[in-house]
């Protein structure tokens, strides 16, 4: 391990379950500040779910209970002092398919900031948020264009350029380059590199490769259980454990 | 290759289908073009501006539907004032809010049993609750309160479906830049659902303008020789003064209800080409 890591959030026993069925089982995991870290598992294994709960994005879904601690800078994400809204806030989250809102380029970037009323100009937090995202030269002509005229690979860069206006402390992503082309994909990845100077990145995906080329640590899930958790390097080239080795070689998933 | 006679009973009956939905389609605007024949050819003779400016009389030269006009103008706004917002709001809560819960599942299909519900019952409720308890007389008010809680099932379930039809992705992306739920629903809940929501408004405002036996029933007026100034006077509506008009012996007033369905026609055309323009605009704005 490199020299000083910071642990920025942490999940202890973490148990997660959907109308009594556990789909992450006592889970203990930590991720470090400025960072990537990938969690990587066969489809069904929890994955999601287990992403959604750090910014408590499950609140939403109707039977969802969650057990265990998440602490963020020492605090429990879900103490009931804890307003989800501000959690929210400082943890933002890119979706598996690009969802920009059906207005224009800048409201897009523009509206979290807006609502929060964050400090600063907003015309120049936008186009930083679209210059980090490395969509500026594309539609720096077009801003008052609706968001939906944009490629599926622009828009998605454009929802982590919405994400990255509110300055979050985290970015959690859920295989943000499933629904793109390849070429769509290495903008990302390319992306994920710079980003990582700021950043802390919580990464789900489905590609191995990705997850080995971007992260600096892994954990690998498997039916809510996490397997084995470690150094990237050490996860993909000399796993501990018979069922990750056979993943990560591609045996199965 | 393998099947073809196959194939061309397949085309035949693809083509058999589609000439069944045309002819369909064909009957209903029709029936629909011989009335608003029938009703010009007789109606339009008397539709000028004595017509649309004189009250009732016993003389049919002389009777006019000035009344009924403003009166039934005054009720659907009233109407729409009261309806919308309550609707709107209510599926609101029960599509964004409300926990589905056994009674949640319960309001659901009442609201659904409510939207068939025929008009006279709400007649009478409207007479026992605010007619009479409440003491708001046969006024406008009474009429615009009944007229709503008989609209509300069809703007509620409309309502509900563009809501629920608005992508759950969409209040994702909203929540996960840290808005609170009310941010989500009025930045882009409302704005993706409102054309269905005034489509489902369109729908319930045209049954409002139409409906005459919940009036009768709460006691608006047949003869109405003065203009209503307030909502607590009293009124008359466009289909009560067909109504009367019809059910008199004299060909002349006949032709003259003929003239009330072409005005009310023009007024409920006028009030929907209102809503799409608003629609228009509205998808338009994003």
């Amino acid at each position: 391990m490199s020299s000083q890591e910071n642990i920025i959030l942490s999940i202890d026993d973490a148990c997660i379950s959907y109308g009594g069925k556990l789909a992450v089982r006592n889970v203990s995991l930590p991720i470090y500040e400025k960072k990537i870290t990938a969690i990587i598992g066969p489809s069904g294994c929890g994955k999601s779910t287990l992403l959604r709960s750090l910014n408590r994005m499950n609140d939403f879904i109707h039977g969802c209970e969650q057990s265990g601690r998440i602490s963020f800078r020492g605090e429990d994400l879900y103490d009931p002092g804890t307003d989800p809204v501000e959690v929210r806030l400082r943890i933002g989250m890119v979706f598996q398919r690009p969802n920009p809102f059906p207005k224009s380029i800048y409201r897009n970037v523009a509206w979290g900031p807006g609502i929060n009323g964050l400090d600063g100009d907003l015309d120049d937090r936008v186009e930083k948020a679209l210059r980090q995202a490395a969509l500026w030269d594309e539609v720096k002509d077009r801003l008052q264009d609706s968001a939906l005229t944009l490629s599926g690979g622009q828009q998605q860069r454009l929802c982590i350029a919405r994400t990255l206006a509110m300055e979050p402390e985290i970015i959690l992503m859920d295989e943000p380059c499933s629904a793109l082309d390849p070429v769509s994909t290495a903008r990302i990845e390319d992306l994920l590199f710079e980003l990582k100077e700021n950043y802390t990145i919580v990464i789900v995906t489905h590609n191995m490769q990705q997850a080995a080329r971007v992260s600096q640590h892994t954990a690998f899930l498997e039916n809510g259980v996490l397997v084995e958790y470690g150094d990237t390097d050490e996860v993909f080239t000399n796993p501990s454990n018979k069922r990750t080795e056979e993943y990560v070689t591609g045996r199965f998933g | 290759m393998i099947a073809q006679s196959n194939l061309a009973w397949r085309h035949k009956k693809a083509m058999f289908f589609r000439c069944f939905c045309i002819g369909v389609t064909a009957f209903a605007v029709f029936i629909l073009g011989l009335l608003i024949y029938q009703v010009s050819v007789l109606g339009l003779p008397w539709l000028d501006a004595q017509f649309l400016s004189s009250f009732p009389s016993r003389f049919p030269e002389k009777a006019g539907i000035k009344s009924a006009l403003l009166g039934t103008l005054w009720l659907v706004s009233m109407t729409a004032a009261i309806a919308i917002p309550v609707g709107v709001l209510a599926s609101v809560y029960l599509e964004e809010y409300a926990r589905p819960t056994r009674l949640t599942e319960f309001i659901n299909i009442n609201i659904a049993n409510l939207a068939g519900v025929p008009s006279i019952v709400y007649g009478m409720l409207g007479l026992a609750i605010f007619v009479r308890f409440f003491q708001l007389e046969r006024s406008l008010l009474s009429g615009a309160l009944t007229m709503s809680l008989l609209i509300l099932p069809v703007i509620i379930i409309a309502a509900k479906e563009a809501i629920r039809a608005v992508p759950g992705s969409l209040r994702q992306a909203a929540f996960a830049v840290g808005a609170t739920r009310w941010q989500v629903i009025r930045a882009h809940v409302l704005p993706s659902a409102l054309p269905g929501i005034l489509t489902g408004v369109i729908l319930a405002i045209s049954r409002a303008i139409g409906e005459t036996a919940p009036l009768i029933m709460i006691g608006a007026l047949t003869y109405v020789a003065f203009v209503p100034e307030g909502p607590m006077d009293e009124f008359t509506a466009l289909p009560i003064q067909i109504f009367n008009w019809t059910s008199r012996p004299q060909e002349e007033f006949h032709e003259l209800a003929s003239a009330g369905i072409v005005v009310l026609l023009l007024v409920l055309l006028m009030m929907n080409a209102l809503a799409v323009y608003i629609r228009y605009r509205g998808t338009r704005a994003k």
